[in-house]
């Protein structure tokens, strides 16, 4: 296997250089474990597409986006605007996370307040790698299986794209399902909002719990996620129903990761 | 000659009457906040021809779509015959547009079959409603005036249909018969539906004058009676649809608005040789706890509703059985806006009752239940945001009361020290490279 090279920003720039694109990893990516293996996969491929690349490593700070959510706007654009100084002060461009929120924040949120950059899902750095023929994937363990995708309402509703996770984890030849509420009808996990910090309020079922009723009504082999939170929350629902041990919940990165290791 | 003035006097009270309550329909919007939203003109108008002009948002449940489809051409179209009629009660003339001719025969024809369409879709309405009970129609905040509301606009529809259609048998057989006042040498019109009811009339022509007169007056008198009970009712979006969809939210759904007074503040604080800008304003309240502390917009959005409960059935709280429903938000928001106005008119423009949106309307619970996954505002038809709404009141409860719940308390306290949710310190970000692959 490669060895995994994450050079930071304050690396590159004592070395005179300047990487293409910022990885935003985020701090589910950092500190979660289950977003943790994401975070790798996502470097991976980079590393493996010869994408120049760095984090910005212990420099990185929450984008803020829950406490926006949560109604601390405060707390938001302090978080925004020291985040911004330090992008602009290493002259970011591009940047590209694997989680939905950061993105929605960053790409939306942060102009105003004077950080303007190129902002990318992994999903959509993943497809523009494989329609530019530096990524190649072919099925490899993947091919036929029954999979379905989670669309994160960050990606999907608040900012228009159903079709980039969806289009990467076909190159697979996997045989994809739809679940009925899907792309612009998707039913959120129920971490957004500021919810995954919180329990939910008083009801008769947990968001995710209906959710993962609903992906596993279609016997797939793996529910495809593309957030960090809705890992989380499906991951936990799939549990719910003993299913962790037919079901797996995995992001679109790790698939492909997996697809170029087995080549 | 009587009958002109008395139709006159009428006409003008109606539309008084209704110019008075729009006038106080636009002075409750205009207690929100300022926003500026003229910008992108032609993409408004766009999204408007698009959202309002093409319901393009409603083919999303399909039988609701057909039948809305009907009742909303054939109100528009029908009322085209409205103005035939207001001329003949003004003037007291007869049919005073069929010197069209063949042309006027097809719209008379059209205007039939679609009040005959239009009469088969209120009964679909009130079957779904009453019979099949629908469940987005049966929800706590559907009882009382938002369910017979919807009840008593599709009862007036069909009894406006039907006067239409009698008024318009009475005639025919009446031109039929060569009556004076109703024929002028030849038929005019075409009665593709009425026409079969003619059997069902009266023989004699005083009876036949008597309905048809009745009909012309109770139809004309419904519709201006209609006119004024629109304003009151969920029925609103019959207007409102076109302004609230041409002012739509035009950035992605993600995208929500940076507050302005909070990024002087923290300019200030990031930077204390910034100046502070130069306002004499007293200082605003962050967040929203009453109607007047949202947007025109938001208020609206909430005269614009009706309470068709798609966003609500899309719901993900809701969905889970809890407290939240959007549909509720943006009621709550009308009918609070409606006292504050009622409060104005009788006691004056400074006159404060000890009641708000949040609170005596909006519980903090429902607030704290939402996922801000625009499932409410991808569902509504006329572009609602319910979600900005219940930001701006977390906004609120956040910034002014510190009343979030204690759970989000820790995650801000998290991220003020150690710049993530959880409590991880900065150095362990680069943790996940060192680790086992």
């Amino acid at each position: 296997m490669e060895k995994l090279v994450v050079p930071t920003m304050a690396e590159m720039m004592a070395k005179g250089e300047r990487p293409d694109v910022l990885f935003w990893v985020g701090c589910a990516g950092s500190f979660d474990d289950r977003a943790k293996k994401v975070t790798k996969a996502v470097a991976k491929i980079l590393q493996h597409s010869g994408v120049s690349f760095a984090v910005l490593g212990t420099e990185e700070s929450c984008t803020g986006d829950p406490a926006k959510r949560a109604g601390n706007e405060f707390l938001f654009q302090m978080q925004a605007m020291s985040n911004i100084m330090v992008l602009n002060g290493y002259e970011v461009t591009k940047i590209v996370t694997a989680c939905p929120h950061c993105f929605n924040t960053i790409k939306n949120e942060y102009p105003e307040l004077g950080g303007n950059y190129e902002v990318l899902h992994h999903s959509q750095l993943l497809q523009q790698l494989i329609d530019s023929g530096k990524l190649k994937v072919e099925g490899g363990s993947f091919k036929g299986k029954k999979i379905t995708f989670h669309d994160p309402c960050y990606l999907g509703r608040a900012n228009g794209e159903y079709e980039a996770p969806r289009s990467v984890i076909q190159k697979l030849d996997i045989y994809f399902t739809e679940m009925k509420r899907s792309r612009a009808n998707g039913l959120c996990c129920g971490a957004g909002g500021g919810q995954m910090f919180k329990e939910p309020e008083n009801g008769n079922k947990d968001i995710n719990i209906e959710r993962a009723e609903e992906a596993l009504a279609l016997n797939p082999e793996i529910i495809a996620v593309g957030c960090p939170f809705c890992m989380t929350m499906i991951s936990d629902g799939v549990k719910n129903f003993n299913k962790e041990n037919d079901v797996q919940v995995k992001d679109i990165a790790e698939m492909i990761a997996d697809a170029i290791e087995i080549k | 000659m009587l009958a002109s003035i008395l139709f006159t006097l009428i006409l003008i009270a109606a539309v008084g009457l209704f110019t008075k309550k729009i006038k106080s329909v636009i002075r409750n919007i205009n207690l929100g906040r300022d926003l500026n939203l003229n910008n992108r003109k032609s993409e408004r108008i766009l999204t408007m021809i698009r959202v309002a002009l093409g319901q393009s948002k409603m083919g999303s449940k399909p039988v609701a779509a057909f039948f809305h489809v009907i009742l909303y051409v054939g109100f528009v179209i029908i009322n085209i015959e409205v103005i035939e009629i207001i001329i003949d009660g003004v003037f007291g003339t007869h049919r005073v547009l069929s010197f069209l001719g063949n042309f006027y025969n097809l719209l008379i024809g059209s205007f039939e079959y679609l009040a005959f369409l239009v009469f088969i879709a209120c009964f679909v309405f009130l079957s779904r409603r009453n019979i099949l009970k629908l469940k987005r129609f049966h929800m706590k905040e559907m009882t009382k005036w938002p369910k017979s509301d919807a009840n008593i606009i599709l009862i007036i529809e069909v009894l406006l249909m039907s006067a239409f259609l009698i008024m318009n048998a009475c005639d025919y057989q009446l031109q039929i018969l060569h009556v004076g006042h109703y024929f002028n040498g030849e038929i005019v019109g075409s009665f593709p539906i009425s026409s079969h009811l003619i059997s069902l009339l009266p023989a004699n022509i005083e009876s036949l004058e008597f309905i048809e007169r009745f009909c012309w007056w109770f139809h004309i008198i419904g519709i201006l009676a209609f006119l004024n009970y629109v304003p009151y009712s969920k029925h609103f979006h019959i207007m409102l649809a076109f302004p609230n969809t041409y002012y739509s939210k035009l950035t992605p759904k993600g995208q929500f608005a940076n507050m302005e007074s909070v990024t002087n503040e923290v300019k200030l604080m990031l930077d204390p040789t910034a100046t502070p800008p130069t306002a004499d304003a007293p200082p605003a309240r962050f967040g929203a706890k009453d109607v007047q502390d949202l947007t025109w917009k938001q208020l609206m959005d909430s005269y614009s509703c009706t309470e068709c409960g798609r966003c609500t059935s899309a719901c993900p709280a809701n969905l889970t059985g809890k407290l939240l429903s959007p549909r509720k938000i943006m009621m709550d928001t009308r009918d609070r806006l409606e006292e504050v106005g009622k409060n104005i008119d009788k006691h004056g423009a400074d006159y404060a009752d000890d009641k708000a949106l949040l609170g005596n309307y909006i519980s903090e619970e429902e607030l704290w239940a939402c996922t801000s996954c625009n499932a409410c505002t991808e569902a509504c038809p006329v572009n609602i945001d319910p979600l900005s709404i219940i930001l701006d009141m977390r906004r609120y409860l956040v910034m002014e009361q510190s009343t979030a719940p204690a759970e989000l308390q820790g995650m801000f306290a998290k991220i003020e020290n150690n710049g993530a949710p959880w409590q991880f310190p900065a150095s362990d970000r680069m943790n996940w490279t060192k680790e086992e692959n």
